[in-house]
Order: structure tokens, then C-alpha cells, then sequence
């Protein structure tokens, strides 16, 4: 496996509890400890009451997708090889969304509303990435 | 107070657009403010204050003040302004708010940049986003990405097609055709938008618009003075912002910051949708022009596709949308071309006689900007409200 050069998170004193559970492949996700609701990114202030006190919930993995797009121009060395590929905006049970890549199928076979459920891509030593795959037929 | 009518643009200045290897950052919005100082009949010791905005290819501390000292302006109210293509907009609002406050008299709102070819400058830099670590791991990258996902949106909820999407860029071509200050002036049919490459599904090529170096300037003074000047004045009916949350936090990306900032800016001049003889509209891409004419109310929510077609939109339709040819096929100048255009078209006799409204009395502006989040609006006048 060559050098992976693609961009990574930076890992910043907000967003290292994230990453380092995709790591562990277990995402958790900042939820405020007042009000309960998640959000993402993670932040110091939740947007919602203001508070500050926060705690990370695991989340269920599973979520549909809000937006399905497929990329067909490279923006660099590192996109090349995988244009076109899919970006997508997740959106969790947990009722927050994410910028994500929906893999294990062709781009365009994925449309808004489809089912998908968590996987992780492990590109560094460091950093897993979350990722999603089609739920197939599984979905209540 | 309202400040309904309280001011003017008197004087509005345009580089060449397209490829300016020949001019520096600075010197694009120098060469800008001059022409705009020109027009107004006035000289730098006539201006005291400026508004400008880090250029995003070469972003550096209190660029106003760097302007306005290189510009031989010695402003008593000077400040950069950062909310992405809505910036121009904001500026001409903020212009009036410094002036009827009596911070100043006469200001230069001034926005340039060198996106095509800044590169090939010793110095320059890039302005980051913010949201960077959450976006390109993803391969998440570049401004058409976050724009197709309104166009994605629209599709889904409402049925929209990529014929209607492709009616905008017909449309803003056939204007730039008539406007010889226009990077992209061969017309082009509904099938040639299809038919250009894919840059990211549903944008074809020519939904997105150029990239292009250049700088736009515009001088607002108090109405008090408007016959002080040589060429006709403009009047500031109204303006409104509206900034929503990004893309991800939204419960909406069919409805953007457009619907509050319109209301608010209607509200302030006493006007209405179909009181518009045309509409300049922030034209990043296909899709934004849509939803921005849907959210200033020119056709209800998700009936923008049949709205702009077969020729509504273009000069001899109902409503002129960006007679200059807009930013997918003018230049783009961060819409700062979109406000001199309106000024323009109002004075009458200031464009080419092919492209000129007929008798033009009101026009709407907007600029949008900020990964979706940034939306101001502007309603200009050829009378005094």
C-alpha cells in the first residue's frame, strides 16, 4: 500500500473524541448534555440551548441518504483513479447529517431516500474514515 | 429609520473580465475604483470611505485600508467584508448604513480578484473555508459540489429537469452574446448544456460558471447631492440579508437565505415581485438561479423549472435576468458586475442598445455565497421612492 494522499482530518481539540471512535470503529456523536440533541460537526457550544456540557453517544450506524452526488471531475493526483465516485449527505437516525461516500456500488445507483448503514475505512494508521454501504433489502 | 431612498450610486467602474495576466490583484481593483471615481466626476480626496474584501486568491490583513491607501483614500470608515458572493450586495447596504449614520459621505465599494491566472503571481494565498476536515477526506471538493446538492434537492422534491436548469445558462449566454465586455459570447442551445461533460451529476459543465480575474466598483453618496453628479443617479430602494445555517445543518437546500432577504428588503421599499422590470441574480450556477427567483417570489416554491423556460428570463421576456450574462458566462466577479449592471440598465443609455430593458424603473439584485449560507439582496430604483 503506497502513501495515502488524499486530505485527512486534522484532529483539532473539538473533533478528536469523533475520530478517534471511527478509529475504534465505534462512531460516537457529540450530543449536548442539557438539551440531548446531537450535533455534527462537533463543536463547544451547542446551537440549540448553549450549553456547553457534552457527551458522546455511539450511534446506530444506520441512516438514509439526503443527497446523492457523483463526482466526474478530479481535483487532484489523489481523485484520479476513483472518478467518478459518489459524495453524499447522510442522514442518521440519531437526526444529524454528514458528508460521506456511499461505496460497495456503482455512484449513480445511489439515490435520496436509499438505506445505508456505517462502515469504516481504515486509510492511516491514525484515521478510519466513516463510510456508508447500500442497506440492501434489510430495512423495516 | 428607514433608510428608503436616503442614498444613490453615483459612479460604478468594470475592469476588462476573463484572463488579466498583465494586472495584479491590487491593480484590478485600483484600475476598478478609478473608473468608478471617473464616473462619479469625483477624485480621491472626494471619497471617504471603502469597503472591499480579501481577495481569495491572495488574502491578506485590512485589505481595505491597503486599497484605500494605494487608492489615495483617506477613509474615516473603512472595513472589509467577508460573506463570500453575497459580499457586493452587503457592501452598498453597509455603504448606506455608514452614510446615514454620518460615519461618512462617499464611499467606494470595491471587489476584485484574480481567480483565473492569480496563480502565476509570486505572492498568493487561499482562503480557507472552514470546513475543510469534514468535507474533503470525503473528496468532497470545489464550489460545484455543494451547489449540486440544491440542484439534487430540487430534482427530487419537485420534479425539476435538466432541460430547465439548462434554460438559465441559454439564457445568460444569448445576454453576454450582446455585451462586449463578455468572456463567453458564442450562443448556445439547451442540448449543448447536456451535452457538455459531466463535473459533478446532475451539473453539466455548463451549469457552472467561470472562472475569471477582474474587479467591479461601485461610489454611494447620499441622495441629498444625487444631481451633484454627472451621470443619472441610481437610488437604494431596499436591501435585506439572510444567512442560513450550511448545508448540513439546513432543514431545507430548496429554500436559501433568498426568501428572508428579499421579505426584508421588499418590506423596506415598498415593493413588490412584479414590480421588477428585471432581476440580476447571483448565477454561481444553474440551479441558484432557479431557487433564488423562487425565493424572491417571482413563482412559487418548486415551480421554477417551467418558470425559466422558453425565454421568461432572457431580455424580452417578462423578467431580464442578468443582461450582462451573469457569472456562467460574463465573468465572474463575485457578482460585484451583477450591481453596476442594474446601475447600468437604469440610467438608460449605458449598455448596448440590444441589451438595454425597456425603460427600466426597478431592478432586484442579489448575491449569494458561503457554501449556501450568505444571501443579500438589493432593490435599486431610476426615481426617487
Amino acid at each position: 500500500m503506497g502513501e495515502y494522499l488524499k486530505p485527512l482530518p486534522s484532529k483539532n481539540l473539538d473533533d478528536k473524541p469523533l475520530w478517534d471512535s471511527c478509529k475504534n470503529h465505534s462512531m460516537a456523536l457529540q450530543r449536548c448534555a442539557s438539551c440531548g440533541q446531537f450535533r455534527y460537526p462537533p463543536r463547544s457550544l451547542c446551537p440549540n440551548c448553549h450549553a456547553t456540557e457534552t457527551e458522546w453517544r455511539p450511534v446506530s450506524g444506520r441512516g438514509r441518504v439526503y443527497v446523492s452526488l457523483v463526482m466526474c471531475h478530479s481535483y487532484g493526483p489523489a481523485w484520479e483513479k476513483d472518478v467518478p465516485y459518489n459524495v453524499s449527505i447522510i442522514e442518521l437516525e440519531e437526526g444529524v447529517k454528514m458528508w460521506s461516500n456511499v461505496i460497495g456500488c456503482p455512484p449513480d445507483e445511489v439515490k435520496i431516500g436509499d438505506a445505508v448503514v456505517l462502515v469504516y475505512e481504515d486509510v492511516t494508521e491514525e484515521i478510519s474514515l466513516p463510510k456508508f454501504r447500500p442497506a440492501g433489502h434489510q430495512t423495516p | 429609520m428607514n433608510p428608503k431612498g436616503a442614498c444613490t450610486i453615483v459612479g460604478v467602474g468594470e475592469t476588462a473580465v476573463g484572463k488579466l495576466p498583465e494586472m495584479t490583484t491590487l491593480g484590478v481593483q485600483l484600475e476598478a475604483i478609478g473608473r468608478a471615481v471617473k464616473d462619479a466626476g469625483l477624485g480621491p480626496k472626494d471619497i471617504d470611505g471603502l469597503l472591499a474584501i480579501q481577495p481569495s486568491n491572495d488574502p491578506q490583513r485590512s485589505y481595505a485600508l491597503t486599497v484605500a491607501q494605494a487608492a489615495g483614500i483617506h477613509p474615516s470608515y473603512a472595513t472589509d467584508l467577508a460573506i463570500g458572493g453575497a459580499t457586493p450586495v452587503a457592501m452598498v447596504a453597509h455603504a448606506v448604513m455608514a452614510i446615514v449614520t454620518g460615519l461618512c459621505s462617499t464611499v467606494v465599494c470595491v471587489l476584485g480578484h484574480k481567480q483565473a491566472t492569480g496563480r502565476l503571481e509570486p505572492r498568493h494565498g487561499r482562503l480557507r473555508d472552514g470546513n475543510e476536515d469534514f468535507e474533503e477526506p470525503f473528496g468532497l471538493l470545489g464550489a460545484p459540489a455543494v451547489h449540486a446538492c440544491v440542484a439534487a434537492r430540487h430534482m427530487h422534491e419537485f420534479g425539476t429537469k435538466s432541460e430547465q436548469f439548462a434554460a438559465v445558462a441559454v439564457a445568460m449566454r444569448r445576454h453576454a452574446s450582446l455585451n462586449a465586455n463578455a468572456t463567453m459570447r458564442k450562443p448556445i442551445t439547451i442540448q449543448d448544456v447536456l451535452e457538455s461533460r459531466w463535473v459533478v451529476k446532475p451539473f453539466h459543465l455548463l451549469d457552472c460558471c467561470l472562472v475569471s480575474d477582474g474587479a467591479g466598483a461601485v461610489v454611494v453618496t447620499s441622495a441629498d447631492r444625487a444631481h451633484d453628479f454627472p451621470k443619472p443617479p441610481v437610488y437604494i430602494w431596499g436591501f435585506g440579508e439572510g444567512h442560513i445555517a450550511g448545508p448540513l445543518q439546513s432543514s431545507s437546500l430548496t429554500t436559501l437565505g433568498g426568501k428572508q432577504a428579499s421579505e426584508m428588503a421588499y418590506r423596506m421599499a415598498g415593493v413588490r415581485p412584479k414590480d421588477m422590470d428585471f432581476a440580476q441574480i447571483y448565477d454561481c450556477f444553474t440551479a441558484i438561479v432557479m431557487v433564488t427567483l423562487e425565493d424572491y417570489g417571482f413563482c412559487a416554491k418548486g415551480e421554477g423549472g417551467p418558470w425559466v423556460e422558453n425565454g421568461r428570463i432572457e431580455i424580452g421576456g417578462d423578467l431580464p435576468v442578468n443582461t450582462h450574462g451573469g457569472l456562467l458566462s460574463q465573468g465572474h466577479i463575485e457578482g460585484m458586475l451583477h450591481i453596476t449592471e442594474a446601475v447600468k440598465q437604469l440610467r438608460g443609455h449605458s449598455v448596448e442598445p440590444e441589451r438595454q430593458v425597456n425603460d427600466a424603473k426597478l431592478g432586484i439584485v442579489s448575491g449569494h455565497g458561503a457554501s449556501l449560507s450568505a444571501h443579500a439582496t438589493l432593490i435599486l430604483g431610476r426615481e426617487k421612492p
